[in-house]
């Protein structure tokens, strides 16, 4: 039976209370905005890159503790990292939350980012740990249309 | 000592007479669903606001209707098409009489209230708006009572204009008066609020707008399950229900308009059983209630519908407003003695719904919290984003209770959002 305390774990908690990289950057090179129609959620993401290193990032807006510690930690990962790095641990991170009940997490690669497997159990909320990765990646693609998880 | 006992049981008595009492835990054995248990714990429904869990005998009309004379209707000269027809015009009398409409093709089966306000919008406002008209509805609606009037304002140029809300969530009735002018071409209102509970003056506001000889539509779909409608009284020209916000099926509902109205307004949708004559030079449409149910409609659900009428008729809107009432106040009196706990939506007048938020917790973690308790509520926007503007918060979690619910179930779903404190802590 899916645990509150494998979603709910402190390293998430704690990015929730406190999240990393909540600004906005004036003069990002890069920006996007995600919604999660079905609750309303949203986030704007700002990234700075610079050659193909992403030099800054940073993102504003609201939703649950699960879509806010998802973003923290997401950013506090990226930073420094070039853009196809950022792609493949968005692969990652997805496999990780939305992979079939027995695809192991790629714990090597993701990092602190593993603490959000416990997501994986709470089918309904996968849609909320994956937002700002859809939005760094609609970012990134320079997508003029707003990210959605539907 | 028996004076004493005498005299109670008289006082009891007396109380009975004046109140009838609901004998909920018999009720409930009516609802196979509500018998269930979700890991190992009961299960504790309160989303009956998005939807509400279906009685045996409604369940029991639709496999009958399937298993024993499934037909299609209008149409065969055999006996078995016959008996489908007969069923499902049954049931339009069932609904005629349960909103006490005068007659019974004033009654317009359709998918729900979304597609009767649909079918308001397209067929009566692009043929009677023209640029500069105005479209009034309420800052408590539904989507489904915004969009549509959005995409046919888009389309005539004309304008929407929305009555104000107070923090409480009540209507600003002297506002509304005011937004009514010449270019007023409608009013759509809600009955009931889905996000706040709050019950609004309807008969009041029509009578306002029938003052300026604008014509109302209502959308009840939050009102039929908790109270006796008359259409006739409130004097709405169109009431929209949808059948599984009452304990029906989904998929089915009604449109109530009255038919003078209905007669004057150009179809909806074309097609098959909404014709008198179809040539390639002219098509004449049939009367009334055919004219708006092009195609063949869902007769399964029509039947679990009246099926459901009947369920309610064998009830007492005043035992089950008195004890939704006692719902009502218990789940805000003990939700509000949690800490940073804050109940949106205070309205004097109100439905058993309570919306509510928590300091520094989204809707969401709420809502997956007390799901592990085994206690279902619904989080998020409620398909009211502008109420959720309006009040400043992105979403609230919201527990609404149909006559079935009891004390016990609002004090599991009390535990369960202590738990989320735990967990957040």
């Amino acid at each position: 039976m899916a645990d509150l305390k494998d979603l709910y774990q402190q390293i998430v908690l704690d990015h929730n209370r406190a999240p990393r990289n909540f600004k906005k950057i004036p003069n990002a090179s890069h920006t996007a905005e995600g919604t999660n129609p079905l609750c309303g959620d949203d986030i704007t993401l700002y990234v700075t890159v610079e050659g193909n290193v992403i030099k800054d990032v940073g993102f504003q807006g609201k939703g649950c503790a699960i879509s806010q510690a998802s973003a923290s930690l997401m950013t506090s990962t990226v930073k420094g990292k070039t853009t196809e790095e950022a792609e493949s641990l968005f692969r990652a991170f997805h496999d990780m939350v939305a992979g079939g009940p027995d695809a192991p997490a790629d714990d090597k690669t993701l990092g602190k980012l593993a603490a959000l497997a416990g997501v994986k159990r709470f089918p309904a909320r996968v849609k909320c740990a994956n937002l700002p990765w859809h939005t760094l990646h609609a970012a990134l693609t320079g997508s003029d249309e707003p990210a959605s998880t539907e | 000592m028996t004076m004493v006992r005498q005299a109670s049981a008289a006082a009891t008595a007396a109380r009975t007479a004046a109140q009838p009492m609901l004998d909920v835990e018999r009720v409930r054995t009516d609802f196979p669903l509500l018998m269930q248990h979700r890991d190992g714990k009961p299960l504790v429904y309160l989303d009956n606001a998005a939807t509400t869990q279906k009685p045996q005998v409604v369940v029991d009309s639709v496999k009958q209707y399937y298993e024993g004379y499934n037909a299609n209707i209008h149409r065969g000269v055999y006996k078995l098409s016959q008996q489908a027809t007969d069923a499902y015009e049954a049931a339009r009398v069932k609904l005629q009489r349960f909103v006490n409409a005068a007659q019974p093709h004033e009654i317009i089966f359709l998918r729900g209230v979304t597609e009767a306000v649909n079918l308001v919008a397209h067929s009566f406002g692009r043929t009677s708006l023209v640029a500069g008209d105005e479209v009034v509805i309420s800052a408590m609606e539904h989507h489904s009572n915004i969009v549509p009037w959005q995409i046919v304002c888009e389309a005539t140029r004309a304008r929407l204009r929305i009555v104000p809300m107070t923090d409480e969530g009540e209507l600003e009735l002297d506002e509304f008066e005011g937004l009514i002018s010449a270019k007023t071409k409608l009013v759509a209102l809600v009955h009931v609020s889905n996000s706040l509970g709050t019950i609004n003056p309807v008969k009041e506001m029509v009578a306002i707008a029938h003052g300026h000889n604008v014509p109302v539509l209502v959308d009840g779909a939050q009102a039929t399950p908790h109270m006796a409608v008359d259409v006739q009284d409130l004097d709405c020209d169109f009431y929209a229900l949808s059948g599984h916000k009452m304990f029906g099926p989904t998929g089915i509902g009604i449109l109530y308009g009255k038919a003078e109205l209905l007669n004057a307004m150009p179809p909806y949708q074309g097609g098959g059983e909404m014709i008198r004559s179809v040539c390639f030079d002219k098509t004449t449409y049939a009367p009334l209630p055919a004219k708006f149910e092009a195609g063949t409609p869902n007769i399964a659900g029509a039947i679990g519908l009246g099926a459901a009428v009947d369920y309610l008729n064998g009830m007492s809107w005043d035992a089950i407003h008195a004890h939704e009432d006692d719902l009502l106040r218990y789940a805000t009196e003990s939700l509000e003695t949690i800490p940073g706990l804050h109940v949106l939506g205070t309205a004097k007048e109100k439905a058993s719904v309570v919306s509510f938020v928590l300091d520094g917790v989204h809707a969401h973690d709420i809502g997956t919290i007390v799901d592990k308790e085994g206690v279902a509520i619904r989080t998020g926007h409620h398909c009211t984003q502008p109420v959720m503007e309006r009040l400043g918060v992105p979403a609230t979690a919201r527990a609404s209770f149909a006559f079935y619910n009891t004390r016990e179930e609002v004090d599991a779903l009390v535990r369960a959002v202590h738990r989320v404190h735990e967990v957040f802590s």
